[in-house]
């Protein structure tokens, strides 16, 4: 068995004091309290704000535990947030594919678009931010239903949309266990016959998955003469997911 | 051979960054860095011009480091820039003479009365296209010289040396004391005062009339053309444009023909009308400006509706109130509720812009009641930023005479929907955004590329740009009616706060 980590011991040890302390905490009375240097200190407190359990009050002199501590189960990224940190990469994504680019993510089973970037050929396209998409059934439900631990989010049918659609649980747990492995997902007429999709995992602070970004076209385009997902689609989509999780770990 | 990009520098007011595209004009990195926003006293606004560089000097290599390329891929330099901030600097060390003064400071509003006398505030706009305002950058200039001892004696001996971003980038790019260059382009010199619409040179008259010597001031060269070849940051590399922010976007919007029209929506908004080779002059408020000169080839103008706080509202509900984490909450914030509750927020920091120009409004919330939440706040921030549209939209179709069809619109705020779904309600007519939201920097990279012959000509970067979303009008004519009249009731009650004898001394 490895150790145990010294770090998160500390950074548990600055959170029991903030929770006792509600009108919040200075560096020096966290450091004099727990008889660490006041740099040590420094650093757990920027890490922990980073990640949002602690806030610092308008004076910046002391912190205290956010309110979002409190509501460590619900999500912690604000998908408006998660729209404007993808933008520029979902564009870029679309132009250089020439595909129909979506970010979503999973709330209560279901998965809600929260960005979309038509096609890039200028023809007539409506935004469907905000609609809901099956998550057994698509290739951005499959990316983040991969890395869900809570079952929660798990849909709780699952209702076939074209006869390609997984509708046995087994068969989909096999699925989502190829995704983790492969670190991508693909869709192919499971949701819409002739349309083929490829999305993989945006991955916030810490490796959490707070979202997905793919793209979804007629199959044609989007697989090879063989019918499997083109290669080079798929290596577009993970950097793209690479970059989105990079600026969002990024320290604002 | 490896892949070549152009490098787009764009020093924005609160940030800088640095934006590689490649040939299809697609953004492949970007690397950003905020700087300090200095606010000494209330309504004066500084920048730290070392830190502005230092944070070129920064984001330049990390943009290549990102994609793993090599300095030598970059073809060329665009950079573009926060427009009117100015400074002075030594021309012997390098080092800038105090802080930069930015765009939205209101120090000089005395200053500005003065000048204006008995001709009121549009008496240079035949010459400069402009009026008189805190906004611009010749007053500014003016108010350095007459308030740092012993500046104007060394400026008449040539030891400074005046600037707005993109001379001091260009400056220390080619050398800094060691040789740099000092220039500035059209775009930029046509938001000082100082420089004459038709002439495109630095005015006599406007020179004498803000007493500014001529010894300081910067060439003006074409915004599109190769100015230098950088010493530092990206030895070799030639520099293939400078222009304003603003300029830049309309560039990258691809609206290179008269009656093409943008709006970017970041700290401030602007919308800018393309009007040709034709010097438009307002009757309603807009300003004319230059839109941009490719080498040696005639200007193209420009009318310009600005809004100077539009997402810097939003920037204030976050940190001045902390009523949200992030500026994209207020999104999620704004949805919690159905309208605005009756609330207005009329955001006149920094006196009103366009179509207004008047620089002693206040800002004002009006038709509180207890009934408002912070949710019907939020709602009011963004919608400030569309009848702040609306007003300059309304202004723009009276001087053209046409009426706008479409709204072209980018920039940071373009990512929120409920603001983009109102814009359209609001003005009825459909808002497009295309694949680049930072158009500012595409724009500079495009003007930068056509430079050094990356890019052939201006057809072949109009088919680059796409649609990426599109939000279409559904709202009840009555009620847009009724939210306007509202909206501009709450605009009267900002007028004439600051009065004659309140106003802060000038010292
Ligand atoms: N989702 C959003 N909703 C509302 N406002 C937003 C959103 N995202 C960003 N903003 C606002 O947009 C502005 C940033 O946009 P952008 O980066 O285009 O601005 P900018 O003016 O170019 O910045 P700079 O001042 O550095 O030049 C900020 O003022 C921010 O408050
Ligand atoms: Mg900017």
């Amino acid at each position: 068995m490895p150790g145990s980590v010294q770090s998160i011991e500390r950074a548990a040890a600055v959170l029991r004091l903030l929770a006792a302390a509600p009108n919040g905490l200075g560096v020096a009375d966290l450091g004099n309290a727990l008889g660490l240097a006041k740099p040590t200190v420094h650093g757990i407190l920027k890490t922990l704000h980073q990640v949002g359990f602690v806030e610092q009050d308008h004076t910046g002199a002391h912190y205290r535990l956010s309110d979002a501590f409190g509501r460590l189960g619900e999500t912690y990224l604000d998908p408006n947030e998660l729209r404007s940190r993808a933008i520029n990469w979902a564009d870029s994504l679309a132009s250089r594919s020439g595909e129909v680019v979506r970010v979503g993510r999973l709330v209560e089973g279901k998965v809600v678009v929260v960005h979309h970037v038509f096609r890039p050929d200028d023809s007539d396209q409506d935004l469907d931010v905000g609609t809901t998409l099956p998550p057994h059934a698509c290739a951005l439900g499959k990316a983040v239903l991969a890395f869900d631990a809570s079952g929660a989010a798990r849909p709780g049918r699952l209702d076939a949309y074209t006869t390609r659609t997984i509708v046995d649980p087994a068969r989909l747990a096999e699925e989502l266990m190829a995704v983790r492995a492969k670190g991508w997902a693909g869709e192919f007429e499971e949701h819409t016959v002739e349309l083929a999709g490829i999305a993989a995992p945006i991955r916030g602070l810490g490796g959490l998955v707070v979202g997905a970004v793919g793209l979804t076209g007629r199959i044609e385009r989007i697989c090879d003469s063989r019918l499997r997902h083109r290669s080079d689609l798929i290596t577009m989509v993970r950097a793209t997911a690479e970059a989105i999780g990079r600026d969002l770990r990024e320290e604002r | 051979m490896a892949e070549q990009y152009v490098a787009a520098v764009d020093q924005g007011t609160n940030s800088t960054r640095c934006i590689l595209f490649d040939r299809r004009g697609r953004l492949v990195s970007v690397a950003q860095r905020e700087h300090r926003q200095l606010f000494p006293r209330p309504g004066w606004v500084e920048h730290d011009a070392a830190e502005i560089w230092r944070n070129v000097t920064r984001v330049v290599p990390a943009a290549i480091r990102q994609i793993a390329a090599e300095p030598s891929q970059i073809v060329a330099i665009g950079i573009t820039n926060q427009r009117e901030t100015s400074l002075l600097w030594d021309r012997r060390t390098g080092q800038p003479v105090g802080h930069a003064v930015v765009w939205q400071d209101t120090r000089t509003d005395r200053l500005i009365t003065e000048l204006a006398g008995d001709e009121g505030p549009d008496r240079f706009a035949d010459l400069c296209g402009l009026p008189l305002t805190t906004y611009f950058s010749a007053p500014r200039l003016r108010w350095m010289l007459d308030h740092t001892p012993g500046l104007r004696a060394r400026a008449e001996r040539g030891e400074v040396l005046f600037g707005t971003m993109e001379s001091w980038l260009i400056w220390n790019f080619t050398g800094g004391p060691q040789g740099g260059l000092h220039v500035t382009d059209v775009t930029n010199a046509s938001r000082t005062m100082l420089m004459n619409i038709e002439t495109l040179e630095w005015d006599d008259r406007l020179l004498a009339a803000f007493d500014v010597p001529r010894s300081v001031l910067p060439e003006i060269r074409p915004s599109s053309g190769v100015f230098a070849t950088a010493t530092e940051v990206l030895p070799g590399v030639r520099i293939g444009a400078a222009l304003g922010d603003q300029q830049a976007a309309l560039f990258g919007q691809t609206c290179f023909s008269p009656g093409e029209a943008k709006c970017t929506y970041g700290t401030g908004s602007f919308l800018l009308l393309h009007t040709g080779k034709e010097i438009v002059r307002s009757t309603h408020g807009m300003l004319t400006t230059v839109a941009y000169q490719i080498g040696s080839e005639p200007a193209a103008y420009a009318l310009e509706g600005s809004m100077a706080v539009t997402g810097s509202l939003v920037q204030w509900f976050r940190d001045g109130l902390g009523l949200i984490h992030t500026a994209a909450e207020i999104e999620t914030l704004a949805r919690t509720v159905e309208d605005n509750g009756g609330a207005y927020i009329v955001p006149a920091f920094s006196g009103l812009f366009a179509p207004h120009w008047r620089s002693e409004a206040r800002g004002v919330i009006a038709g509180l009641t207890g009934y408002i939440t912070k949710g019907h706040l939020a709602r009011a921030v963004l919608e400030a930023t569309g009848f702040q549209t609306l007003e300059v939209v309304n202004a723009m179709n009276a001087d053209s005479g046409i009426a706008l069809t479409a709204l072209k619109v980018d920039g940071g705020m373009t990512a929120n929907n409920l603001l983009m779904q109102f814009l359209a309600d609001l003005l009825d007519v459909p808002v497009v955004r295309p694949m680049v939201t930072e158009t500012v920097s595409l724009g500079a990279a495009y003007a930068a590329g056509l430079a050094v012959g990356y890019w052939p000509d201006l057809e072949g970067l109009r088919s680059n740009w796409h649609r990426a979303g599109q939000w279409l009008p559904n709202m009840d004519p009555d009620r847009r009616a009724t939210e306007y009249a509202n909206w501009q009731a709450a605009v009267q009650r900002t007028f004439g706060w600051i009065r004659p004898d309140q106003a802060r001394s000038d010292q």
